[in-house]
C-alpha cells in the first residue's frame, strides 16, 4: 500500500509539473512534449486506479494520434516565437487572479463534498471497488450493449472530423502538370492523330 | 496512507485550472492554447474515471471514452484550421483573428 501510494504521489508530481511546462514553456515543440508527458503519467494515474483499458486508449489515442498531429502541426509551421510571446506578462496578473479563485472554487467545492454525510462522501470513504470481472471486458458489455448507440455515433463524429480536416486542407493548386488518365482515355481521334497526305518526292 | 478519491480530484482540479491560466497566458499562441484544451479535457477524464472507479460503475469509463473521441476529433479539425489560416495569413495570432467581426 505505502509503494502504491508513493506511485500516486511521484505520477501526479509529475502530471501536475508538465501541465505547468505546457503552459510557461518559451517553445511550441517543448509544450508537445511536456503534453506527452503529462499523458504518459495520466495513463499511470489511471493504470494505478485500476482503470486498465482508458489507459491503454489514452496512450495510443492522445500519445500516438493527438500529440503526434500536434507536433507535425508545431513543426510545419514557421512560427516567430518571439512575436507569440508578448502578451504572455500582460496577461499574468489577471490570468493568476482567474485562476486562483477558479482554484479556490473547486477545491471549495471538493470541500463540501468531503464534508458532506451524502452519496457522494460515503463514496470517497469507500476506497476503490474492485469489480467482479476485469476491466476491458465489463466496459465492453456495457459499451456493446446499453451504449452501442453511442458508440456508433462515436464514429461517426470522427468520419465528420476526417472528412472535415481533408475538406478543410485540401487545395488544388493552379500551374501544376498532373497526369489526368480520363482525359487521355477520352480525347477524341481527330485531336490526336492527324493523316499527312505526303507528296511523293517532297517533305512535309 | 490511502490514495483516496478526493487525491484524484485535487489532481484533475490542478490540470484543469492549469488549462484556463494557459488560455489566459498564451494569448497570441493558436497551438498552447489547443494544448491547454486538451489538458482541461484530461482533467475532466481523470475525474470521470476515478468516479467511476470509486463508485464501481463502468458507464463513467465509457463516457470518458466519448469524451476522448470528441478530443480527437476537435483537435483534428483545429489543427486543419489552423493550417489553412496560416497558408492564408502567414502568422497564427489569435489577435489577428478578427476578419469575421463586423
Amino acid at each position: 500500500m505505502i509503494l502504491q501510494a508513493l506511485a500516486f504521489y511521484v505520477f501526479a508530481f509529475v502530471v501536475m509539473a508538465s501541465g505547468a511546462m505546457v503552459v510557461v514553456s518559451r517553445n511550441p515543440v517543448y509544450s508537445v512534449l511536456f503534453l506527452i508527458l503529462a499523458f504518459f503519467n495520466a495513463a499511470a494515474l489511471f493504470l494505478l486506479i485500476g482503470a486498465e483499458f482508458i489507459a491503454m486508449i489514452l496512450v495510443i489515442v492522445y500519445v500516438g494520434a493527438v500529440a503526434v498531429l500536434f507536433l507535425f502541426v508545431v513543426m510545419m509551421l514557421d512560427i516567430n516565437l518571439t512575436e507569440l510571446r508578448e502578451g504572455f506578462l500582460k496577461y499574468l496578473p489577471i490570468g493568476a487572479l482567474i485562476g486562483v479563485i477558479l482554484f479556490a472554487e473547486i477545491l471549495f467545492g471538493l470541500g463540501v463534498i468531503g464534508s458532506d454525510s451524502g452519496t457522494l462522501a460515503s463514496l470517497a470513504k469507500g476506497g476503490p471497488k474492485v469489480l467482479p470481472i476485469d476491466n476491458t471486458r465489463a466496459i465492453g458489455r456495457v459499451l456493446y450493449t446499453q451504449y452501442f448507440y453511442l458508440f456508433q455515433v462515436s464514429g461517426l463524429v470522427l468520419l465528420v472530423a476526417m472528412i472535415g480536416a481533408i475538406v478543410l486542407t485540401l487545395r488544388s493548386r493552379p500551374g501544376v502538370r498532373r497526369q489526368r488518365i480520363d482525359d487521355q482515355l477520352y480525347r477524341p481521334v481527330g485531336e490526336a492523330v492527324t493523316v499527312v497526305k505526303v507528296p511523293t518526292g517532297e517533305g512535309v | 496512507m490511502i490514495i483516496g478519491l478526493g487525491h484524484y480530484l485535487f489532481v484533475a482540479a490542478v490540470l484543469f485550472t492549469m488549462g484556463v491560466l494557459g488560455i489566459f497566458l498564451n494569448r497570441k499562441n493558436v497551438i498552447v492554447i489547443l494544448m491547454c484544451v486538451e489538458l482541461m479535457l484530461l482533467a475532466v477524464n481523470i475525474n470521470l474515471v476515478s468516479f467511476s472507479v470509486f463508485q464501481g460503475n463502468v458507464v463513467g469509463q465509457v463516457f470518458a471514452m466519448l469524451v476522448l473521441t470528441v478530443a480527437a476529433a476537435e483537435a483534428a479539425i483545429g489543427l486543419a484550421i489552423l493550417v489553412v489560416y496560416f497558408r492564408n495569413r502567414g502568422t497564427i495570432e489569435v489577435e489577428d483573428i478578427n476578419a469575421m467581426k463586423g
